[in-house]
């Protein structure tokens, strides 16, 4: 009892006059949740005074975002940590309550904004198994190729960022040049560069056109040689090999049970990926292999991201090859947008038109669908419950970056400080998606 | 007391002052305050197509006592405004701000409870920058008119403080 | 192994503690008594393989008998099946048992669904707010809270002056 009041004594004189003054109760809760990991709540005097509480972020360039690690170092090495998240929350799953299911899809971009085409078709795909939705052939053919495309622009994000934690910045500007290239090919599939929008309930926007698929063709001729020479640059590399490897290492056993999703789980012996595990689009009329490593420390992670990025190329090269000719969306107007050449041109194609807009699809009452994809973070899944109006009932976001950062604070304690940047890195967390 | 009234003269001690703010305007160093979407396209204006190195803010100072102009790239939270404004005003003087996208100037398709409806509530943004996310074009541009904006500007660059 | 194995299973476990079992959209789920999920949960992991939890949500059925809802989403990575769990709880005491023993990554989902809805999760080794700071009163996605927030409950910086220029 002695000591938790001593204790609570510190905490306040901490938190006063500091930074910590700015959400007080919210600090102080957290610092209590840093002294309740500990084994003992009052601290050992050292003549050296070696333990001290670090707080990286929400502002840091390496927390990739706005994480906020609050850490208890003894020396070097990290006794305890709480992170902290929400920095990014603007209640995106209260948003959906108030907007169509069509309407929601552009938020669904600003989720996890390193490969937003993902996300458009993850939700597309939840409201397409709720009301029972039909997708031609062809439109599937291109959301499997755009997802593929938008997992290596997310991949080479990863890459370039955590190449520069470890120290070294020309990777940045290697993979950023091919991004580039990524973004132009959207620009031509979708146009846009970013947040393209591109899915919609019952198929996509509009058609890949000839140019379109020439120039990914082109693409994918060229991407692996650039991937052969980043290999060559890093899997030899000594810095990069002893930053990366024994560190945050994460047993197949461990993983399951930190929730850990997507390359993470896989990097760790866990073959688990939801386009063979549940396949959606066409991932079931492609072959590919799904990357696994049973190591389970930063480099696996490496590994399979790096191996995950030439599995796209595959996929996307046979897709090309398969592309069947055909429509690109559902013929049904009840159930998606209508053609725009009809709506110009018919008056029931313009009502069509206004009714989607306005009220859009209604699946049935009660209805509740779960549909998940294979996100470059990890699993991506859409709860929906339907009250049989337009709007969601209650949208639940399943987002792979949350249960990522959850299981990061346990990889973070015992490790030494220099490895948080490395080990924030090889997890890849996007803060947009982990906050909603 | 600014330097033409120390040294009495003219000529000199302006083009000293348009020269400095010629230097000034053309070492514009971005804080990156990189929170959402916009921080992807603005590390693609810094990257090897847009090179925004042409325009001598190529250095992207993550310490805000090391730069000249915040860059605020996304939605700004509730929770986050004050670490925000924390490091604005960690930022020496004379400072600028860019409002970068949509959400950073007006709270853009955010409007719900998390979201601050525009960084301009808490912060003197000098330019908004239209876009969901801007093109890095548009941010250059952002960048060109933050270096008007200092060439323009009418403050003397060398002023001292009266002696007592 | 097929969802009637595990709910054949299940009631064998439980006597009548199974409430409603639903099959739609090739989705299974199964809704349980509140007081005994975690018993439940065990029996999944332990005996039928359910492995891996991927999601928790919070439901708020606004005007409905048992306002809450918690729908839990569990994998079976060796069988490859997908099973959904629910429970209700009343609006006035909306306490559901934390299933954090048998599934650590249950923390932070449970932590969600109190920032979001206010459920309370009977030992919860942690249960503080995620999202939003421990400073606000207010749980944003009860139906009753309005999309824009209440005003001056999340307090914004002051303004400064212009910095002369």
């Amino acid at each position: 009892m002695e000591a938790t009041s001593q204790t609570h004594a510190r905490l306040e004189a901490l938190i006063e006059g500091s930074h910590l003054e700015i959400w007080r109760e919210h600090n102080r809760a957290l610092l209590r949740r840093l002294e309740s990991k500990h084994s003992s709540a009052t601290f050992i005097e050292d003549a050296l005074s070696t333990e001290m509480i670090l707080n990286i972020g929400p502002q840091h360039p390496a927390t990739h975002g706005v994480l906020r690690v609050v850490a208890r170092l003894d020396g070097e090495i990290i006794r305890s940590c709480v992170i902290d998240i929400g920095y990014l929350h603007r209640g995106i799953e209260k948003v959906a309550e108030y907007k169509t299911f069509q309407e929601f899809m552009p938020y669904t971009d600003r989720m996890d904004y390193l490969s937003p085409y993902s996300n458009n078709v993850a939700l597309c795909l939840a409201v397409e198994k709720l009301a029972q939705i039909e997708v031609p052939e062809r439109g599937q053919y291109i959301r499997t190729i755009a997802c593929e495309l938008a997992r290596i622009l997310a991949h080479l994000l990863w890459l370039g960022s955590m190449v520069m934690d470890s120290g070294a910045v020309s990777m940045f500007l290697w993979t950023f040049r091919e991004r580039e290239k990524i973004y132009d090919l959207f620009d031509l599939i979708a146009g846009a560069r970013l947040t393209v929008s591109h899915a919609r309930i019952g198929g996509v926007a509009s058609d890949l056109t000839p140019e379109a698929i020439e120039a990914i063709r082109s693409f994918i001729r060229s991407f692996p040689r650039e991937l052969r020479d980043w290999e060559k640059l890093l899997n030899k590399n000594r810095i990069w090999l002893e930053r990366n490897e024994g560190i945050g290492v994460v047993s197949a056993e461990r993983a399951l049970e930190l929730g850990l999703t997507g390359p993470n789980l896989r990097a760790s012996g866990v073959p688990y990926d939801v386009r063979t595990f549940e396949p959606y689009l066409v991932y079931d009329r492609v072959e590919f292999d799904v990357p696994v490593r049973t190591e389970g420390d930063n480099l696996a992670r490496y590994y399979v991201r790096m191996e995950e990025m030439r599995q796209s190329v595959r996929i996307i090269e046979q897709c090309l090859r398969q592309l069947p000719p055909g429509p690109i969306r559902n013929e049904n107007a009840k159930l998606s947008y209508p053609h725009k050449a009809e709506v110009y041109y018919s008056m029931e194609g313009l009502i069509h038109d206004f009714m989607y807009t306005d009220w859009g699809v209604c699946p049935p009452k009660g209805a509740e669908a779960y549909a998940a994809i294979e996100a470059p973070k990890g699993e991506l899944g859409f709860y929906i419950q339907s009250d049989g109006t337009g709007f969601p009932w209650r949208l639940k976001i399943r987002s792979p970056s949350f249960c990522n950062i959850q299981a990061l604070e346990s990889m973070l304690e015992g490790a030494m400080v220099s490895d948080v940047v490395v080990l924030i890195g090889g997890v890849d967390p996007v803060m947009g998606e982990a906050d909603k | 007391m600014s330097l033409e009234q120390a040294l009495r003269q003219g000529f000199f001690t302006t083009r000293l002052e348009a020269l400095a703010r010629w230097a000034m305007s053309n070492s514009v160093f971005p804080m990156p305050m990189g929170l959402a979407c916009c921080a992807i396209e603005m590390m693609a204006m810094a990257g090897p197509r847009y090179d925004v190195a042409r325009f001598g803010s190529e250095v992207f100072r993550f310490s805000p006592r090391q730069s000249d102009c915040m860059i605020v790239a996304g939605w700004c939270t509730y929770k986050m405004a004050h670490a925000i404004r924390r490091i604005w005003d960690q930022m020496p003087e004379p400072k600028w701000c860019i409002a970068m996208g949509a959400c950073a100037s007006t709270g853009g398709m955010h409007r719900c409870y998390g979201v601050v409806q525009g960084a301009d509530q808490f912060l003197p943004v000098d330019v908004y920058v239209p876009g969901c996310p801007p093109r890095p074009d548009a941010v250059l541009h952002a960048i060109l008119e933050i270096q008007r904006k200092i060439r323009e500007r009418t403050e003397p660059v060398f002023a001292f403080p009266e002696k007592e | 192994m097929t969802f009637d194995d595990v709910i054949a299973h299940l009631e064998a476990r439980f006597p009548g503690g199974i409430r409603e079992i639903r099959r739609a959209l090739g989705e299974t789920t199964i809704l349980v008594r509140t007081e005994l999920i975690r018993d439940v949960c065990r029996v999944l992991k332990a005996e039928l393989g359910f492995n891996y939890l991927v999601d928790i949500a919070a439901v708020d059925r606004f005007t409905e008998q048992e306002r809450f809802e918690v729908v839990y989403n569990l994998v079976a990575l060796a069988h490859g099946l997908r099973l959904r769990l629910k429970v209700r709880c009343e609006e006035s005491d909306p306490v559901v048992p934390s299933i954090t023993p048998v599934y650590p990554n249950a923390n932070w989902h449970e932590r969600e669904a109190w920032d979001m809805m206010g459920i309370r999760f009977a030992g919860h080794p942690d249960l503080r707010r995620i999202y939003l700071p421990e400073d606000f009163r207010y749980h944003p996605l009860r139906k009753e809270f309005p999309l824009l927030g209440i005003p001056g409950s999340l307090p914004l910086p002051e303004k400064p002056e212009s910095p002369a220029r």
